[in-house]
């Protein structure tokens, strides 16, 4: 009699119910779709920082150490080996090292007389990585935000990048040629492929061929420095006290640790790869991406919040225009002898049926909606996170409770005298 | 001792405004009361009383032993379950459940829904025809009759019926006051409430409510 009654409800005040259902499939496909989006967004938001470059640098150990504990450069010179940059490769989380380039700072003295400052790396570098795979990576790949009128250098063809304000002092221009003398006094050409800007020191430098800049200061087969780029998880606390000292990890903290792509776990496995090596995360990029990660949830979550809110006062809207259209039915029903109990049960079964369909619906909805945020935003698809679902049925469930607490307060006070013959 | 007796009932709306006032009433089992009185005298109060639907602000209400004046609203909504059948003037019906299924309504929040025994309830009104139809398939006078069926249906040990003969033409008034005939001469006690004179005749005793006060009516 119960089912029969409310299925009588429902059909006959089908349209208020189709509003409630329509409420709510508005709540909860805004709530699946942001959830999804907010459980995703890390990885998307780490895809989309990766073309701001590097986010670990591998320096010599030593030189590295003097630099951070004193400040200062170490007067004998330090040098990775170049035959070792590829190790970087080998390491557990190898899938993850989008790219990689070195570098080697020199001064470049030009016929004039005039110092120039000079940097040698790989532009676009075929490297046989020691499983015999070869791999192409270089400064194209990691320095996407350089924009180069002209060329890039093509490597071992006597080429170069000029940077923006060095160019103009000079005033040379892609096509010309710079005339330089090497550490013996002999005299050379390089030709300017293209000028380069990218807002940091490349703007006041020739970029060229390692190998050139090399035998310019004579460091064979030597790098100073290697930059690598690679898919990271954002930091949290664990990564954050991984980062400090991974010596103060427990065992379990530290196979977690090192089994999840934190920059930290990802440096630390670069430094086992490459002897003599330090390994830094670029802060500045882990905490960027931490912060947006974490600003960007909190936004998802308010959104989420919102708009659950919204389709809790629209049904509890909803839900009290019913009870009140349907005071005299209920009145009945309480003179009948009907318990507060009984009657609320019914309403709310009436309502979390018409929820429930709103609710499938709007999460399916949502699905499409994340996917269209993914492709609008990110331009890739958002990852179907199983977790919403039993999220978003236990928020739909707790927006329909609180939703119907008005209603269900103004039926328990119904008096059936009132509503029956008035008084 | 007698099933339902008012000893010095009085109702003052929002503390000040007098509904009723001493009223004093002794219905014994079987009887048929008309409480009669214009607009506005306390008949729909009384009532409401009565029916356990609303409690006085003093005397006491004694229904088959209970003093209902001293009953919480659980205990009241229990009592109206157990103990009275009630028709009402404007029949409310359940406008989505069928005619059977507005008794086996009744049957539910008293105990467990019978369909057979609701059918043998709507056959005794002589509507066993118009079962599946909802109410508004129905004419008032049959509507009527289902809320009399309704009323009928857990053993009440008191029908109330509040101008049961209201809404309804003479053809129809007289069928339904056919069945409360019917029903007095099985045994049951029944209390009518009307500003009808003549439908006030048909029962066995008269009392009249003026501006909340009650006398029985001269015969």
């Amino acid at each position: 009699m119960f089912w029969q009654m409310v299925k009588g409800a429902l059909i006959r005040q089908r349209k208020r119910f189709f509003l409630i259902a329509l409420t709510v499939a508005l709540g909860v496909s805004l709530a699946a779709a942001m959830l999804n989006v907010m459980f995703d967004i890390g990885a998307k938001v780490n895809q989309e920082l990766k073309a701001y470059g590097a986010n670990i640098t591998v320096t010599p150990r030593t030189a590295s150490v003097l630099q951070d504990v004193y400040g200062v450069e170490s007067g004998h010179k330090e040098y990775l080996q170049e035959k070792d940059i590829s190790k970087i490769k080998t390491i557990f989380w190898t899938n993850n090292i989008v790219a990689f380039a070195p570098d080697l700072a020199g001064t470049l003295t030009l016929t004039d007389g005039k110092e120039v400052p000079l940097h040698g790396t790989w532009f676009e570098h075929v490297v046989t990585l020691p499983t015999g795979e070869s791999i192409t990576t270089g400064a194209q790949e990691i320095k996407s935000w350089w924009t180069v009128a002209g060329a890039w250098p093509r490597e071992g063809a006597g080429e170069a990048l000029v940077g923006e304000k060095l160019a103009a002092d000079l005033g040379v221009s892609a096509g010309d040629t710079l005339h330089y003398r090497g550490k013996d006094g002999e005299e050379g050409t390089l030709k300017v492929s293209g000028i380069v800007t990218g807002g940091g020191a490349e703007d006041e430098s020739i970029t060229t061929d390692l190998g050139f800049v090399q035998g310019i200061v004579g460091a064979e087969g030597k790098v100073d420095k290697v930059e690598v780029s690679a898919i990271t998880t954002p930091e949290n606390d664990l990564a954050r006290k991984a980062a400090a000292n991974p010596e103060r990890l427990s065992q379990k903290e530290r196979e977690i640790w090192y089994c999840t792509a934190y920059v930290s776990s990802i440096a630390f496995q670069i430094e086992e790869a490459i002897p003599g090596s330090a390994a830094q995360p670029v802060r500045q990029i882990a905490e960027s991406e931490g912060k947006i990660l974490e600003k960007t949830e909190m936004l998802m979550m308010l959104i989420t919040g919102l708009s659950l809110i919204s389709a809790a006062l629209g049904v509890s809207n909803l839900v009290s225009a019913n009870i009140m259209e349907r005071s005299r039915e209920f009145g009945l029903m309480k003179a009948l002898g009907a318990t507060n109990l009984s009657v609320s049960l019914m309403v709310l079964a009436e309502i979390f049926i018409a929820g429930i369909g709103g609710g499938i619906v709007g999460y399916f909805g949502g699905l499409l909606l994340a996917q269209a945020i993914g492709q609008t935003v990110f331009g890739s698809a958002i990852a179907i996170n199983l977790f919403v679902a039993p999220i978003v049925a236990a928020l739909m469930a707790l927006m329909l409770l609180v939703g119907s607490l008005p209603a269900i307060r103004m039926l328990l006070s119904l008096q059936p005298a009132s509503v029956l013959h008035g008084r | 001792m007698s099933l339902l007796e008012l000893k010095d009932v009085s109702m003052l709306y929002n503390g000040k405004v007098p509904a009723l006032q001493h009223v004093n009433l002794s219905v014994e089992k079987g009887d048929w009361l008309a409480i009669m009185g214009p607009s506005g005298s306390g008949k729909t109060t009384l009532m409401n009383i009565i029916g356990c639907m609303d409690h006085a602000t003093s005397g006491h209400v004694i229904l088959d032993g209970v003093d209902i004046s001293e009953v919480s609203n659980d205990g009241l909504t229990q009592l109206r379950r157990d103990k009275i059948g009630i028709v009402f003037q404007q029949f409310h019906l359940i406008p989505y459940l069928t005619a059977v299924e507005n008794i086996m309504a009744a049957q539910y929040y008293h105990s467990m829904p019978d369909k057979k025994e609701a059918l043998e309830a709507l056959d005794r009104v002589g509507l066993a025809d118009r079962a599946d139809h909802l109410p508004s398939q129905l004419s008032g006078g049959e509507q009527q009759r289902v809320c009399i069926a309704r009323a009928l249906i857990n053993y009440p040990v008191l029908i109330l019926a509040d101008e049961p003969t209201g809404n309804l033409d003479e053809k129809n008034q007289q069928l339904v006051m056919k069945i409360f005939h019917e029903l007095h001469e099985e045994g049951h006690t029944i209390l009518t409430v009307t500003h009808s004179a003549e439908v006030g005749a048909e029962a066995e005793r008269r009392v009249i409510i003026e501006h909340g006060h009650m006398r029985e009516a001269e015969s």
